[in-house]
């Protein structure tokens, strides 16, 4: 059974700035990408939150990188990530 | 084509790598790409880096960067090992290995697989000095080198 959460995770930068690494968000039904910033602006303050609006921030659910509207089911996990860079 | 990819802490041996790779993947030509963790950025001594990634989707992103060297070049094996968590000056930190039958195909294969990893694979790297500590991005540099090896399809289809 899929479980009525969200979880939330934020990585790197976005982790230092947020102080904190995943949270879970509450829902029995898909909400959209714009109803968790609703939700995250009120969680968080606001100067921590303006953290996630960069333009260079990239959005991936389920491990997967998102592209314009998604639905974001119960049991997902959505995760906010800053500019990547390996090697 | 056999390949391999690891996700690891632990620092390895570029000569067992190499061993292993040989013993599973025929071919007359082997390239082997080691980066190490630099000793300076501009004018300041680094005193270590710390990689951060996401478990599972970097083994992912990794693995996509595998499967595009594999359509582009006729290769028998790709070995990719790559560290995280804390690594001092001068540590390994990521080793790619391609073997092919002719040098042409494993040279190209192993910078285009460093190249995407520079800009598509899913790691965070911040990097200290006695003064400062800074989050670590692609540079224009980075992205034009990944950038020389999109077709004109693959751009296309890029667009978002």
């Amino acid at each position: 059974m899929r479980q009525p959460v969200i979880e939330v995770l934020f990585f790197a930068s976005l982790r230092e700035a947020l102080g904190c690494d995943r949270i879970s968000i509450e829902t029995d039904t898909a909400i959209t990408l714009d109803q968790l910033h609703a939700e995250l602006k009120r969680r968080f303050p606001a100067e921590r939150y303006r953290t996630l609006l960069d333009n260079n921030i990239r959005v991936a659910v389920n491990q997967e990188l998102t592209t314009g509207v998604v639905r974001l089911n119960p049991g997902c996990e959505v995760a906010f990530l800053p500019p990547v860079t390996g090697g | 084509m056999y390949r391999s990819i690891s996700v690891q802490q632990a620092d390895f041996s570029s000569a067992e790598e190499l061993d292993n790779l040989r013993n599973r993947a025929r071919g007359g030509a082997v390239c082997l790409f080691s980066g190490i963790v630099r000793e300076h950025f501009q004018d300041n001594a680094v005193t270590g880096l710390i990689l951060e990634h996401y478990p599972g989707m970097t083994e992912k992103s990794i693995d996509s960067i595998v499967d595009q060297a594999a359509e582009r070049w006729e290769l028998s094996g790709i070995r990719v090992v790559h560290r995280v968590g804390q690594l001092a000056p001068g540590e390994q930190i990521v080793l790619v290995c391609c073997v092919s039958e002719h040098r042409r195909e494993a040279f190209a294969a192993c910078q285009f697989v460093m190249d995407l990893l520079k800009t598509d694979a899913v790691f965070w790297k911040k990097e200290h000095t006695a003064s400062s500590e800074r989050w670590i991005e692609s540079s224009s540099q980075d992205h034009s080198a990944a950038g020389r090896w999109r077709t004109a399809d693959d751009v296309k289809s890029d667009v978002s």
